[in-house]
């Protein structure tokens, strides 16, 4: 029977990242009863990472930037699929969150006059990005942190949810709970709650080279999926142009894209700005075409273009593949970024580095023995960011199932086919707040519902149930990697149909694997077993990716088919949505974008 | 390739012992790969705490050959490898399970420092504005990514078990943090002297010492909160014009 130790909420946030912490302070401060759990320590999550900056027109360096702007860009980069009043409430809101920050302690750096500083990044007109140095993420979460821990908040810290509960009729089903078990002592554990907020990020583990810790199995994505909440945009994963590739150990680990903000070029073998070569129409007339204005623009000459180093990640990563695909590739097939040769433009150009990007600075010098100050770095793309998620209201952030609602990058709907840079922190405060008080209401509006003691017995025997096979099974670190090494093949950033219906193959193979996983020890602390329980929501999430890539006969954004090179248009007013369908098999859809409102439309128009 | 053992210390809150793991060392290896690599190949349950490998989450301390660590930052090349390497939890904490330790208290001390409390806005937008180098100070001190290295290698904690006494050098940075914040207006001096047990502090700078992300710890944040301290809470002319003025 049941051991779970019990607790009630009225609001409980899955996950401790900024969207997590933000959605839990909005609803604490709603006067709901908070909880949250997180599979790692506070202020250990993704959020962290982040390191150029948060993109908020506040107009501080550029008086002509404003929401209008800030929207026209999100659309232009997410290729027209994002939610458009999403994209618009994202812009609007963003100025007033970051404020808020500063008004909790967060310490921006600063303009002349005193105020928030901001810097270029890429695919935003104007400099945007409010930000610490190259340490933006661990800022940010600081703060929240600091301020939510008195908030009267109950924190769970390293303990995983398994399984949502619901109730109700199907049709009728409603989220009222969740379970999961500690890590430290392996014991289960039941949340009541009226709403559940799913705060997990991304899915970066599903593949070999990520910069996304062990914590990032699309959690809140197979949890949505399993309860019947419907996933969009799945076919999305932003691989980041620029990780490292060498040593070995580090490969995968970001590169600000703040490098580029600053003045670093890419370069291939043979020393050519390889991105000169190729600027997409929709982004020429914004696109410097020559060396010298690209360096104004990145010392804040307003007249100047950016560099084509600055344009949108997809397209970035995607001509660093070609480079080293056509053997013009670095010693450790990446390319090169170099941000050294400042030196032949400005003075203390070392010590300036250091300033604005200390912690690429010491990454390098400590891990990769290179002093990025005097020398180019090698980087190549990496799996950093999913654009896909559970597909919820642009306004309330709930998910096609009541109670469930989503923030952050296991959220879809603001970036489309791709990211910009920096608008994952600003989206992760926008709607993390945004969830936190629809959920709050919701809880309020519906209260408690009732825990299903079958569902709870079920979902502890399956989280158990590695054990039982302690002697005989496969361990999980196996699969795992055999899971993360056929999609780094099959479904990476070049696809193609009959590498992905291989793929599918593979991963029915990998989900009998998963099936017959068995764990060494015992509950206690037992990572073996945490991946073990790990394992189905990327399998989940790999297949998801797999069928909507397929479903999307198009290249559009960070999906580039070698199979459809080109854009579809019909495929351009559609959304993917996957869903688990009657009898369990997975279901791929296309449906209608979200209207476009005329206001709107003619913001675009009026942007381009 | 080459070999090299890792002597891991393995076993929970009631006792355990160092085991010795072989694996195989390649170019630009750092100690927490290593534990990586015998954890999936012959030690599937070896509990050890991670999250970014770069540095910046402070998630992954150690003792490895003694010294208190990350293990994603410290490099296989700068350690002798014909010798074991020892990895064992940080000493200062409750030893949960193999690397893992009990850290739960630094996050409860933290509650127990008065929260940042901003004046008023200096603009009608309600924005503030703050120099840059009045920021770069506190800049330096929220570098601090929780490692709680500084904790483990402090004696008041480690040698003492001061914790009911002493917030220990994060905490002390922590509380830094927020007295030399440019708009924070709230008084920590008397509880940094009376509840966090700043005196106790020796100025050892061991904490200074380990700090990964070399954060002047003695010298920039505990030294001037002492100051604070003995300025505000034992001089004799300061005090007859209380801090009341000052507010």
């Amino acid at each position: 029977m049941a051991e779970a130790v019990r607790r009630d909420y009225d609001v409980l946030v899955i996950g401790a990242g900024g969207a997590g912490l933000r959605a839990a302070i909005a609803a604490s401060a709603a006067g709901a009863r908070v909880a949250v759990v997180s599979k790692s320590l506070l202020g250990k999550a993704h959020t962290v990472m982040a390191e150029g900056g948060i993109a908020a027109a506040l107009a501080n360096v550029d008086e002509r930037d404003g929401w209008k702007v800030h929207f026209a860009d999100t659309m232009r980069g997410g290729q027209y699929l994002s939610h458009p009043r999403m994209a618009e409430l994202h812009a609007r809101e963003a100025p007033d969150r970051v404020r808020e920050l500063e008004a909790w302690g967060a310490l921006f750096d600063r303009t002349p006059d005193g105020r928030i500083l901001q810097r270029n990044f890429g695919g935003h007109r104007y400099p945007r990005l409010a930000h610490v140095g190259d340490r933006t993420g661990l800022e940010m979460i600081r703060t929240l942190q600091d301020h939510g821990i008195h908030q009267g908040i109950d924190f769970h810290m390293e303990l995983t949810i398994t399984t949502l509960l619901t109730a109700g009729a199907p049709g009728d089903t409603r989220v009222v709970g969740a379970f999961g078990y500690d890590r430290e002592r392996g014991r289960c554990a039941t949340f009541g709650a009226g709403a559940v907020i799913l705060a997990t990020g991304g899915i970066g583990r599903a593949y070999s080279i990520t910069s996304n810790s062990w914590e990032y199995t699309g959690d809140g994505h197979a949890l949505a999926y399993e309860a019947g909440a419907e996933l969009l945009d799945m076919e999305f994963v932003q691989f980041h142009p620029t990780g490292m590739v060498w040593p070995p150990s580090v490969r995968g680990i970001l590169v600000t894209e703040g490098v580029r903000g600053e003045g670093g070029v890419l370069r291939n073998s043979a020393g050519r700005r390889f991105m000169f070569d190729d600027i997409p129409a929709n982004y020429r007339t914004q696109t410097a075409d020559n060396e010298e204005e690209g360096w104004r623009y990145c010392q804040g000459d307003k007249n100047a273009r950016r560099p084509p180093e600055l344009l949108t990640r997809d397209h970035v990563a995607r001509c660093i593949v070609r480079e080293v695909r056509e053997g013009r590739g670095s010693p450790h097939g990446g390319v090169f970024l170099d941000i050294s040769w400042i030196e032949q433009r400005i003075p203390k150009a070392a010590e300036h580095i250091k300033k604005k990007l200390p912690s690429m600075y010491h990454q390098f010098h400590q891990l990769a023995g290179i002093d990025i100050t005097k020398e180019p770095m090698e980087v190549g793309p990496t799996t950093h960011y999913m654009m896909g998620g559970v597909r919820v209201h642009p306004e309330t952030q709930m998910s096609t199932l009541p109670g469930l609602f989503a923030a952050g990058e296991c959220g879809a709907g603001l970036h489309g086919a791709n990211r910009l840079g920096g608008n994952s922190l600003s989206d992760l405060l926008v709607f993390g707040k945004r969830a936190g008080e629809h959920a709050a209401e919701h809880a309020r509006s519906v209260g408690a519902g009732p825990i299903d003691e079958r569902q709870l017995a079920e979902a502890e025997r399956r989280a158990l149930a590695p054990f039982d096979r302690a002697g005989g099974g496969e361990g999980a670190y196996a699969i795992q990697h055999d899971l993360q090494s056929m999609m780094q093949d099959l479904v990476g950033i070049v696809r193609r149909a009959p590498e992905m219906e291989k793929a599918l193959t593979a991963l029915a193979g990998l989900r009998e694997r998963a099936a017959r996983v068995g764990v060494h020890g015992n509950r206690e602390y037992n990572p073996g077993w945490h991946t073990a329980l790990d394992l189905p929501n990327l399998l989940t999430v790999s297949e998801a990716v797999t069928r909507a890539a397929i479903e999307r006969t198009e290249s559009r954004g960070a999906q580039f088919r070698d199979d459809f090179p080109e854009k579809d248009a019909e495929l351009g007013k559609v959304n993917i949505v996957v869903r688990k369908g009657e009898g369990g098999a997975m279901r791929v859809e296309r449906v209608p974008l979200p209207p476009m409102p005329a206001e709107l439309a003619a913001v675009i128009e009026e942007m381009k | 390739m080459a070999q090299a053992t890792f002597s891991i210390w393995r076993g929970n809150a009631g006792g355990g012992d160092f085991v010795d793991y072989r694996t195989e060392v390649t170019e630009g290896m750092v100690v927490l790969d290593a534990v990586h690599q015998i954890q999936s190949e012959s030690a599937n349950d070896l509990a050890v705490r991670w999250n970014c490998k770069a540095g910046k989450c402070g998630s992954c301390s150690a003792e490895v050959n003694g010294k208190p660590k990350l293990m994603c930052m410290t490099r296989l090349s700068d350690l002798p490898l014909d010798e074991p390497v020892t990895v064992e939890p940080m000493r200062a904490f409750p030893r949960l399970r193999d690397l893992v330790t009990d850290v739960s208290w630094n996050f409860e001390a933290k509650k127990k420092i008065k929260r940042f409390a901003p004046r008023p806005p200096d603009a009608p937008d309600g924005t503030w504005r703050m120099a840059q180098e009045d920021v770069d100070r506190v800049q330096e001190f929220r570098k601090c990514i929780e490692c709680f290295l500084c904790q483990d290698v402090c004696h008041v904690l480690r040698d003492h078990g001061l914790q009911e006494r002493f917030i220990g050098p994060r905490l002390l940075v922590y509380a830094a943090a927020l007295e030399m914040h440019p708009l924070d207006g709230a008084d920590r001096v008397r509880d940094l002297w009376q509840e966090h047990g700043i005196g106790l502090c020796n100025i050892t700078k061991c904490c200074t010492t380990v700090c990964p992300e070399s954060i002047t710890i003695t010298d920039n944040a505990i030294i001037p909160l002492k100051e604070r301290v003995v300025d505000e809470l034992h001089d004799p002319l300061v005090r007859l014009f209380s801090k009341r003025d000052r507010k």
